[in-house]
């Protein structure tokens, strides 16, 4: 992977540029010292990392535009960084950029339960969104896996989706409106607690943009009921194609579960030697889950089950209490650590349609023997987001670029069969040069086109989402 | 000009001279713009129909009756229920679902699942240069680079001309049921806020003329025993309503008079009405659990400044049709033009 190189007037400028970000900011509010900035050099796509020139981390939005603002007049580039758990390395820096962390805001800024929503700072946790909700009956509905830690401002930069999206929708269905400063330092707020936009839908735009067009600073987001009960059910399959048969089945009958997830038996296995959930030694595993009062359930699973029998379940399992409801969900949750103790992992993103799920599984297959490493499925099926964990090891020379290429590949396999890239992490450094694969020049320059709008000098996290021959000419 | 092809309508982009009028089925006339015409309808069709994906892919000039019908032979639909304009406006002609997508149009469902630009997942669209463009795809989730699907949604065909859509679909319910409460103005926008704030998943909310009305849909014995229970919270009973004419506005069909649509936090719905009311409304009904007002007001009554928060479209009557946007959103929403369409000949001056 390869990342531009420094200036070496920025590298040069060093002094003078955190002097000047030190005239404006709070004296805490700046770090230089390379030993403390270290913890920023990468986020959860740990492969790469590289120490920044300095790190900000502003207490306020005006903070935030006034180090935006001091930025650009010096020609600095800036990385906004949430919390740091991009797995598509979106708030990785390079030597001559100063990260913009919004950690320190982290507020509730006012709960509205009568037009149903929530203003927040955009570092706040994704998971204490919900927590300053719940007591009264309400949650906010994307659930990434890493939603304890991950904030706001990067569910925003990266449209974060989640389990249950199948219900709820993703982040940007759930965005009411957002405070953004531009990198020029301007202020300016898009949307709030009415729905759609009066103009063009910017909203929309920003969300998703990778932390590319502004830094958002606060965000109103829509908060939901919570539903009386929920109830997943366990189904094992002795073949993928057959799990795959009976999700599509499901969706035909007009059953719209909140989540279909599914394991295959490589992560079957860690998960429950991991966890010891309790799953079955199958081919495939299907966990569904669904939502309503006890009879509501009852009527939902009666009609999943009875598809599911059609399939010769090797094992169906329904939840009989919330402790069995936990388990049946600790193992998927898991799944990702479950398969950390094997080895290490790159995890991808892409998505398929439904309807081409057992092709390309079966792709996966054969490119796991051609490479030689080892994988394992563990997905959102309900929306066809895929997530092949393959399996390296990082201290093998040259085992990380290997694992990397045939990552490449699936990747490629899931745009072939009518899919895309990245589902919900996002293409920050990781597949941004596998755009080429997806989108023509032009579909890539209309693009760039809009950062062009927001950011002309190309200075807020540049050398992301495009390939880098693409941006070149703007970015410099 | 009615090209049939995606490559013809590029031609006639690139080379043309003078502005160009979009118009897919002409039936939703908002906004004013001057051009020689263009039709999208001779690009007709559905190209890619997955139940089992919940996905649908059509041409934009696919009529809009063509894939409802399909979708509901396949127990299926659009989950914005688009709204049709032609009895509130008086216009004639076949809507299409690039006219729907153009104005992202979206009904009383909206509150539950979502605008036209939440169910969008792709769209191919000719840029002001003549270019043809894609974003988004075939897939419900999807975030591989910036997302010019919503862009393009509500842009009135003054960003691009488009030539294929793609939505996420939901399946049709079983059943539906209204639960109705008798009750005033005044106090529907908490009535409106209590359903919403109950577990019971309400897909449409609607007050006029003393008739609260809340929208059940999903399974059959779902809907049975989300409605008993939901009009035994609110002291109301269930009975049946017209959504359609909710949806398409019927009630100031024919009526003489502005069309405002207005979208406002809906806890603040009634308020507005009585600051509406003596600017010159004379009748609101509200939608969309309170955040959406539809008005009949007398001929060129000055609404605008009754509007503190949220924004209104003059939906029928002479004027400007759309809110003026504060200076740095302006400033963008024109940057964007130029991008997208630099000789501004599509569709110029619609949106400003």
């Amino acid at each position: 992977m390869q990342m531009p190189k420094p200036s070496a007037n920025i590298l040069a400028r060093k002094a003078e540029i955190v002097a000047c970000l030190r005239q404006v900011l709070p004296e805490n509010a700046v770090i230089d010292d390379p030993f403390e900035t270290k913890v920023y050099e990468c986020d959860a796509l740990s492969a790469y990392r590289c120490p920044p020139l300095a790190v900000v981390l502003p207490g306020s939005t005006e903070e935030t535009a006034a180090a935006l603002k001091a930025c650009h007049e010096m020609g600095v580039p800036v990385v906004p960084r949430g919390s740091g758990t991009s797995l598509a390395g979106g708030a990785l820096p390079t030597e001559d950029s100063v990260i913009l962390g919004v950690a320190r805001l982290n507020g509730v800024l006012e709960a509205d339960y009568a037009n149903r929503f929530i203003t927040v700072q955009s570092g706040r946790t994704n998971l204490s969104v919900t927590g300053a909700v719940e007591q009264n009956g309400y949650f906010y509905a994307p659930d990434p896996s890493s939603q304890l830690a991950c904030a706001i401002a990067g569910n925003i930069a990266m449209n974060s989706g989640g389990a249950h999206c199948l219900k709820y929708g993703v982040t940007t269905n759930n965005l009411l409106g957002v405070k953004m400063v531009t990198m020029a330092g301007e202020v300016i707020e898009i949307g709030g607690a009415h729905l759609d936009a009066a103009g063009y839908d910017l909203l929309g735009l920003i969300c998703g943009s990778e932390g590319q067009l502004g830094v958002v600073t606060e965000a109103t987001l829509r908060i939901l009921a919570k539903p009386e009960g929920a109830r997943p059910v366990l189904i094992g399959f002795d073949s993928n194609e057959v799990a795959g048969a009976c999700v599509s089945d499901i969706i035909r009958a007009g059953v719209l579960p909140v989540a279909i997830e599914f394991m295959d038996r490589p992560v079957i296995r860690a998960a429950e030697n991991f966890t010891h959930a309790g799953y079955p030694d199958v081919e495939a595993l299907l966990i569904i889950e669904v939502e309503g009062s006890e009879a509501e359930i009852a009527e939902q699973l009666g009609k999943i089950t009875k598809i599911a029998k059609r399939h010769n379940p090797v094992e169906l399992r329904e939840s009989q209490s919330p402790e069995e409801s936990a388990n049946i969900w600790k193992g998927r949750k898991a799944a990702f650590g479950a398969m950390g103790q094997i080895n290490d992992y790159m995890c991808l993103d892409g998505t398929i349609p439904v309807s081409k799920l057992p092709e390309t599984l079966r792709g996966i297959t054969a490119l796991s023997q051609k490479y030689g490493l080892d994988v394992g499925n563990v997905f959102h099926a309900g929306d066809g987001n895929m997530h092949p964990l393959i399996l390296y090891n990082a201290n093998k020379p040259g085992d990380l670029e290997l694992c990397e290429a045939m990552g490449a590949d699936i990747l490629k396999l899931c745009v072939e069969v009518g899919g895309c890239l990245t589902g919900e992490h996002g293409v920050g450094v990781e597949k941004r040069e596998l755009m080429h694969s997806q989108f023509g020049v032009d579909d890539l320059d209309i693009q760039m086109a809009v950062k062009d709008v927001f950011d002309p000098k190309w200075l807020l996290n540049p050398a992301k989402v495009f390939p880098l021959d693409a941006s070149e000419g703007r970015r410099q | 000009m009615k090209p049939e092809t995606e490559a013809e309508l590029a031609d006639i982009v690139a080379s043309a001279k003078a502005p160009l009028e979009v118009i897919g089925g002409g039936t939703r006339q908002i906004g004013r713009t001057k051009g020689d015409p263009l039709h999208s309808s001779g690009l007709s069709g559905i190209r890619l129909y997955e139940p089992e994906a919940l996905t649908l892919v059509a041409q934009a000039g696919t009529p809009l009756a063509e894939i409802e019908t399909l979708l509901a032979e396949n127990g299926q639909r659009l989950p914005f229920e688009p709204y049709d304009l032609r009895a509130l406006q008086g216009t004639i002609g076949t809507p299409t679902i690039g006219g729907v997508v153009a104005t992202n149009a979206s009904g009383p469902r909206r509150i539950q699942a979502g605008a036209c630009r939440d169910s969008l997942i792709g769209v191919r669209f000719v840029d002001g240069l003549g270019r043809i463009l894609k974003n988004g795809g075939r897939v419900m989730k999807n975030v591989t680079g910036y997302d010019l699907v919503k862009l393009m949604a509500g842009s009135h065909g003054t960003l691009g001309v488009l030539t294929e859509v793609s939505f996420k679909l939901l399946p049709a319910p079983e059943a539906t049921a209204t639960v109705l409460v008798a009750e005033a103005e005044t106090t529907s926008a908490a009535t409106m806020a209590k359903a919403m704030a109950s577990p019971f998943d309400v897909s449409g909310s609607a007050h006029a003329n003393g008739t609260t009305a809340l929208r059940l849909e999903g399974l059959e014995g779902s809907v049975s025993y989300r409605s008993q229970a939901l009009a035994n919270l609110l002291g109301g009973e269930v009975a049946t309503f017209d959504w359609v004419a909710q949806r398409d506005v019927h009630a100031f069909a024919g009526v003489e008079g502005d069309v405002w649509r207005i979208s406002v936090k809906p806890s603040g719905g009634p308020l507005m009405a009585e600051a509406l009311r003596r600017l010159g409304a004379e009748k609101v009904i509200f939608d969309w659990a309170g955040g959406l007002l539809w008005v009949l007001a007398s001929k060129g009554s000055p609404l605008r400044p009754a509007i503190k928060s949220g924004h209104a479209t003059l939906i029928r009557g002479e004027g400007q049709t759309f809110p003026p946007e504060p200076a740095p959103i302006a400033a963008l929403s024109a940057a964007l033009r130029q991008k997208f369409d630099p000789r501004s000949l599509l569709n110029p001056g619609r949106m400003a």
